[in-house]
């Protein structure tokens, strides 16, 4: 407690620290201010606060608070461009397409895929393997869940989803696998043995979709037996969160758990810390006594599985079908994510809910504005990361000896 | 070669003499030299063997997933084998051929008109572009970059030559296809360069930057094309652009323009496979560049400068790239439509072709003209739906290129751990 008070007590205001990320809220605030249900009809408002969070991330910015600095510059930019697209389009418009509590449900169904991909990214690089197959394995999970929740329905009924999700972990884990093995004892380059496992995750999954559900596709049946929303009575009829939180699938409150369970593994018990030290300086590790080898074993395929069930969420507690490449860059974007949160679940999952945000604008803008907003703004994640990786909101640096395989002297 | 070139030389000599297993010290934040990953070890030294032995080993590793599904996997290769066209070598006999851009018959001891013939068509379209991805990657490699984003820098390419393409209809084609190729591998060029500049400015991983550029294109490229975009053709709900004007498309010189006869553009490709070799082996650039994907701290030392060396080795990987995509284009697709964006997936058939390749003109060119084949033999027109559904043979085809690389790259290990072992020995 006296932590938190002295984190809080010690505010300065005019830390440039503080005016940054007062910037950043004036940019989001730009944006909001021309929404329902205020929906303010004049372009003036998000320009002038636009133009205050941008001076607020330049001030920031020459104090060396780059990160904060260039994230309020960025806000302020984006919060002038979409404050004045909204004040130029109809109020009718803006009503249909924004709807805060189904945004934010929506915005969590397409952050959880990316989520699982991420985190399970966050164990395999903090080890000090890249995982540059997380989309693989997302798709593999995706095809073997669906595969054995329908493999499994004949005798366990409604809970064949439980299977479906070990079918789609097992399968994870034996892809993970495959590049831990090249990866760690082989000592073949990450990025070649990640890349080959996206193509193989593609063509046996397509191979065995064409070759067993080829002519139908997956049987209508599935959301009888996928993964089942957790219903939360009293919260139900809350303002606003209700109908966010109070019909959720239960992964998405998997990934919750996973989230808090990954920070305090990680950062919080001394398997976290080999775990980090195994990917910052294996060398200090294996002196200490610590199996860098094992442990690099143990993060890859745990990333495969945690990978996979987010593949699963997608075909079994999502879409309930699947089809052939349907990941299409999800497990991209959670390695996106991942590179966005600087390696920390929960700057990570921060960058997972924006990039849900942006899936989820994009999912409703063409019901008022036609299809093509709504294609362009699917590159906005990519864009978004393509700026960070370029250091403007500070540099993104990976766990020192990712992708460096180790030699054993 | 100049007293610099000398040095840097002797420098580079050192550091690949040099134990490269020996770990250099870890500094937090400075990414391991990407030497130390693979350009090195990419001599060649175990020659053309180990990329047969690496193809022999997916194809039977393919042919072992088709058996466990119960087909005959030697039918199966056969009939793609028949669809690729190349059986059209081993017909001999006594036919005629038309010179091309002539009216002239000469003697010809293979049957130019023939169903083989037009299946080898078709194969050596698809290699074109494949041939000039490759080399996108392989450029890059060789300065010691893993250039992931040729998919991307061909869509870069594609969309110029479309929109060039499309318009400026009385142009002559003496003007108007240059124009179109020269702006499309330009595209192209500026696309890496973005991935290049990051790469040697603020040190941003290349792979990450061209994952999110490749993904970039492909949704720029979706709205360009797609239902009400700037691009899209003279048909509404139609999300396909409509087709270059006829004096922007490439002469075709054997067999028909309407069915898709072979354009100059394969020429086009063998003769970049040349530029390539004349770039990596006889030039300046090609010397640093080599000395920069061997050792950059040695090159540097040496008086190069690997930040300009990157940005260049990057753009002329996506002026490669580019330049495939326009030839696509002009050559034989002549429009694109959304749906094309989403199932293309030359970008990535040209990276498993150049480590196939192991990143020599030779390689390069050998291994495209193999998935090419594969790609044409596996597609729904030209494979036989009784013996072998085409859509799961298109599925057999990304697993064998996944095998390949993931063998290429153990391969290279495995004898980067044998010559380890026998230099310790």
């Amino acid at each position: 407690m006296t932590a938190v008070a002295a984190r809080f007590g010690g505010i300065s205001w005019t830390h440039p620290k503080t005016v940054g990320v007062a910037g950043i809220a004036l940019g989001a605030l730009a944006f909001w201010l021309a929404l329902p249900p205020l929906a303010a009809r004049t372009a003036a408002l998000p320009i002038l606060l636009g133009i205050l969070a941008i001076a607020a991330g330049i001030w920031a910015w020459s104090r060396d608070e780059r990160r904060v600095g260039g994230g309020a510059i960025a806000a302020g930019i984006l919060g002038i461009a979409l404050g004045f697209f909204a004040t130029r389009s109809s109020p009718a418009h803006l009503d249909e397409v924004v709807v805060w509590s189904a945004l934010g449900a929506a915005t969590l169904r397409y952050a959880t895929p990316l989520t699982f991909a991420a985190i399970g990214g966050l164990y395999c690089e903090r080890s000090g393997v890249i995982n540059v197959a997380l989309e693989g394995m997302l798709l593999t999970g995706a095809f073997f869940g669906i595969w054995g929740a329908i493999w499994a329905h004949g005798w366990a009924g409604g809970w064949a989803w439980v299977i479906g999700l070990i079918t789609a972990a097992l399968a994870g884990m034996v892809m993970a696998t495959v590049h831990a093995v090249w990866a760690i004892h082989l000592k073949v380059d990450q990025i070649i043995s990640g890349t080959a496992i996206n193509f193989l995750a593609l063509g046996i999954t397509g191979y065995l979709f064409i070759d067993k559900y080829g002519d139908t596709g997956t049987p209508g049946d599935v959301p009888d037996y996928g993964i089942p929303d957790v219903h939360i009575h009293f919260l139900q009829n809350w303002y606003f969160v209700g109908p966010i939180l109070g019909q959720l699938n239960l992964m998405i409150w998997v990934s919750f758990a996973l989230l808090v369970g990954t920070y305090i593994f990680v950062f919080r018990t001394p398997y976290g810390l080999r775990l980090r030290a195994v990917g910052e300086h294996p060398r200090a590790a294996d002196t200490v006594g610590i199996s860098v080898y094992k442990i690099r074993y143990i993060a890859v395929i745990s990333s495969g599985a945690i990978a996979a069930m987010g593949g699963a969420y997608l075909s079994i507690g999502f879409v309930h079908s699947f089809t052939e490449n349907m990941t299409a860059g999800t497990g991209f974007i959670g390695l996106a994510a991942l590179d966005f949160g600087k390696w920390r679940p929960f700057p990570t999952w921060g960058a997972t809910l924006l990039f849900g945000f942006s899936s989820a604008l994009a999912d409703r803008l063409p019901t008022a504005y036609g299809n093509q907003w709504g294609t362009l703004f699917q590159a906005l994640p990519y864009l978004l990361t393509l700026i960070a990786v370029a250091g403007v909101i500070g540099r993104s640096i990976g766990p020192a000896a990712a992708g460096r395989p180790y030699v054993k002297q | 070669m100049s007293d610099d070139e000398r040095r840097a030389d002797e420098l580079i000599e050192l550091a690949i003499t040099q134990d490269e297993v020996e770990q250099a010290p870890l500094q937090p934040g400075v990414p391991p030299p990407p030497s130390m990953h693979f350009a090195s070890r990419f001599g060649g030294v175990s020659g053309v063997i180990a990329p047969l032995i690496t193809t022999l080993i997916a194809f039977l590793m393919g042919g072992l997933v088709v058996a466990l599904t119960g087909k005959n996997p030697l039918k199966v290769y056969h009939a793609i084998w028949n669809g690729t066209g190349l059986n059209w070598f081993f017909h001999i006999g006594n036919h005629s051929a038309r010179v091309p851009f002539s009216t002239t018959h000469m003697w010809f001891p293979w049957d130019t008109s023939s169903v083989a013939a037009q299946n080898l068509q078709q194969t050596l379209l698809l290699t074109t572009p494949i041939i000039l991805t490759g080399l996108a990657v392989a450029f890059a490699f060789r300065c010691g970059m893993f250039n992931i984003g040729g998919q991307g820098q061909y869509f870069a390419g594609t969309i110029f030559a479309v929109w060039l393409g499309t318009s400026f209809g009385g142009l002559s084609p003496w003007v108007h296809v240059p124009l179109v190729l020269v702006v499309g591998a330009l595209a192209g060029a500026v696309y890496a360069g973005i991935a290049g500049l990051l790469k040697a400015t603020v040190g941003a991983h290349e792979v990450i930057s061209t994952i999110m550029l490749n993904w970039i294109s492909i949704w720029v490229g979706s709205y360009l094309f797609g239902q009400g975009g700037p691009l899209q053709g003279s048909q509404p709900s139609i999300p396909i652009s409509n087709d270059i004007v006829d004096g922007a498309k490439l002469p075709v010189i054997w067999g028909l323009k309407l069915l898709q006869g072979l354009s100059i553009g394969i020429f086009i490709a063998v003769a970049i496979l040349v530029v390539y070799w004349l770039i990596i082996n006889r030039t300046t650039l090609g010397y640093e560049v080599r000395a920069v994907g061997f050792n950059p701290e040695a090159a540097r030392y040496g008086g190069i400068s690997v930040a300009r060396n990157y940005f260049l080795a990057m753009a002329i990987s996506g002026a490669f790239a580019g330049l495939g995509g326009a030839l696509d284009i002009t050559g034989w697709e002549y429009r694109i439509g959304e749906n094309d964006i989403h199932a293309n997936t030359i970008g990535f058939i040209g990276l498993a072709a150049a480590l196939l390749g192991r990143n020599t003109a030779l390689g390069v060119g050998t291994a495209s003209l193999l998935f090419g084949a594969l790609i044409n033999g596996t597609s729904g027109r030209q494979l036989d739906p009784s013996i072998f559904r085409p859509d799961l043979a298109g599925n057999l085809t990304t697993i064998i290129q996944g095998l390949v690389i993931l063998f290429v790259g153990l391969n290279v290990g495995g004898v980067w751990l044998w010559l380890k072992r026998r230099r310790g020995a």
